[in-house]
């Protein structure tokens, strides 16, 4: 075995939280992402700046602001006491809450664009065949975009999975809880055990190629012939 | 519901809105036949679109009443306002827009399952059903029902997209330009269930349009729409054939005419067609007798004489009572409209001709008529 239980653990940890935050993510940033694709809202431009903020900020800004806002001096800290949670920073919880502002963008954005291509036409096409609003939604509106649920699913998982400024701020480095694989990778080389970080970080590269390959045969796979 | 109480007598479809623009102002008051078609015809720009979406619901036009079949979908100021998806009509739009999703039964079924305000998931009626198989006949797409929409040509994807509107039962089915984003191949084959539409459906059917073959072909009431207002409006010959407000289909100005195939001359291949009024003898192209056809004669194509001239290569001679005489763009020529019997006749003459023969309303006269085209 050329992993060892702590590789594992990190291993075990990154998937969870991928996860999780992918899951979490495509809920939440689906009516955010019709919300952008529809409204004619002059608060639509500043909104989608700020929801792409993490994609030019260096990650360790966001992990600052966090750490800053959430510690037990920040308003948020004295938030999280006052009901009962503790202080997030360096928790799983803490690591969670930063991942998905820190891949909000890469659940946001496919959704989006794809709300956008499909257009108002199915939707009032829908209304006219008797579907609420809420049913048209659901039965028209996300089925078209599933292509970019899939895109919104692969990308924030992916991302998730390579982060790793917000999570040495936010989550500092503790094993099994906050330890994932790109700091685990940082300890091995810190410690000079290369051996280790090769397979960690082999292994990285090979799931980053699998991911971006199967997403661009899936793109290819899906592209819809549209009127 | 918030519709009123069916009054078995207000069945009239009555269109009132008014609504501004930037780049038009929209006020019209229409009032539509309890069947057939009605089209909205005019220039890009000219606010027929708009005013079909106002119908639908899709927008709402301030001060508006819309009342079909004697339901009230909208009266402004008596605070309704149907939402489109609870107004029992149908809408086919330009393009084909079905669900790429779903496939051609799933496309028919979707509305099929949230008609009658049931829940989605609850089973279609069987009255519903027949209606949908109805339709399904009525467009020829038994074949198609399993097909993915992909796999459709784009006049199969618009009957399909007919179909579907009409298996909802709508009390008014409104169609927004349904030929504009199909090539000529594809129009002549989706003119023909249109045609069909008109004379089977018993509901007023709302069509937008800026094309002249379509007018000459499916209008039986022709709204003609000019920066938002109304410019003429009336049964489709009436309209085409007045003088005030010609509207030109396609290059010349003429008079649509509905008759009926009288009989036919199989030695000369010819078929006879008679109108109330007359009857004029045209190339037999396959019609049968009995069949319903629509002419149309060209104000250029007829010429005139005060009596019944002899000894004449024309066959078409047809014995009308000049109605009124106006001058045409060209101060040489002059259009004049000839009663014949009910149907109305134009003609194109020289102003000098109208002069020496000394035509006036009233005087008989005897129209020549050099050719008649077969629009449909």
């Amino acid at each position: 075995m050329t992993l060892s239980a702590d590789d594992l653990s990190a291993v075990w940890l990154t998937l969870q939280l991928a996860s999780l935050t992918t899951l979490l993510l495509l809920v939440l940033s689906t009516p955010l992402a019709w919300w952008l694709a529809r409204t004619p809202s002059r608060w639509r431009a500043p909104i989608g700046a700020v929801v792409a903020l993490p994609l030019v900020l260096p990650p360790t800004v966001l992990g600052f602001y966090l750490l800053v806002t959430l510690g037990p001096n920040g308003p948020g800290g004295q938030l999280t006491q006052w009901l009962g949670f503790g202080t997030l920073p360096f928790t799983f919880a803490g690591l969670l809450l930063g991942s998905l502002i820190y891949s909000l963008p890469f659940a946001v954005q496919p959704i989006q664009h794809a709300f956008e291509a499909i257009g108002p036409r199915p939707w009032e096409v829908a209304a006219t065949l008797r579907a609420r609003p809420l049913d048209a939604f659901f039965t028209v509106a996300l089925p078209l975009a599933r292509p970019g649920f899939v895109t919104a699913a692969i990308l924030t998982f992916a991302h998730t999975v390579g982060e790793f400024g917000m999570v040495l701020m936010m989550g500092g480095n503790i094993p099994g809880q906050t330890r994932v694989v790109s700091t685990q990778i940082y300890g091995h080389v810190e410690a000079l055990e290369y051996a280790q970080a090769h397979w960690l970080a082999g292994g990285m590269v090979v799931f980053s190629f699998v991911v971006l390959l199967g997403l661009g045969l899936l793109k290819r796979g899906s592209v819809r012939v549209s009127p | 519901m918030k519709v009123n109480a069916m009054n078995p007598q207000a069945t009239e479809n009555t269109i009132r809105l008014s609504l501004a623009r930037p780049e038009f102002t929209l006020d019209v008051d229409l009032a539509l036949p309890a069947r057939g078609i009605t089209v909205l015809f005019g220039a890009s720009g000219s606010g027929k679109t708009t005013l079909l979406r106002c119908v639908a619901g899709l927008e709402r036009a301030p001060n508006a009443l819309v009342q079909i079949a004697g339901e009230v979908w909208q009266d402004e100021r008596a605070g309704v306002f149907l939402p489109v998806w609870r107004r029992p009509l149908g809408v086919v739009f330009q393009e084909a827009s079905l669900f790429d999703h779903l496939d051609v039964r799933g496309n028919l079924d979707y509305g099929l399952q949230r008609a009658g305000g049931s829940a989605p998931w609850r089973a279609a009626s069987g009255e519903l059903l027949a209606a949908r198989d109805a339709a399904v006949e009525l467009l020829g797409i038994g074949a198609l029902l399993a097909r993915r929409t992909h796999q459709l040509s784009g006049g199969e994807r618009q009957r399909v997209a007919i179909a579907r509107a009409l298996a909802m039962q709508p009390r008014l089915l409104l169609l927004d330009e349904p030929l504009a984003a199909l090539d000529h191949a594809r129009r002549q084959e989706i003119l023909p269930w249109l045609e069909r539409l008109r004379d089977e459906l018993r509901i007023p059917m709302l069509y937008v349009t800026h094309a002249a073959d379509e007018v000459a072909r499916l209008a039986n009431t022709l709204v003609v729409l000019e920066h938002g207002r109304v410019k003429a409006m009336g049964p489709v010959a009436q309209v085409l054939s007045s003088l005030d407000a010609p509207v030109v289909l396609g290059d010349d100005a003429g008079a649509l005419i509905d008759a009926t195939v009288h009989a036919k001359d199989a030695q000369w291949h010819l078929a006879q067609v008679g109108f109330a009024g007359g009857a004029l003898w045209l190339r037999d192209s396959g019609l049968t007798v009995g069949q319903g056809v629509r002419l149309r004669v060209l104000a250029r194509d007829v010429s005139l004489a005060l009596e019944k001239p002899q000894h004449t290569s024309l066959q078409n001679l047809l014995h009308c009572v000049v109605q009124s005489v106006a001058p045409d763009s060209h101060p040489s020529q002059t259009l004049l409209q000839l009663a014949c019997g009910p149907t109305v006749l134009l003609a194109r003459i020289t102003a000098r001709a109208v002069h020496d023969l000394q035509l006036v309303p009233g005087t008989p006269v005897w129209a020549q008529v050099k050719s008649v085209a077969l629009v449909a």
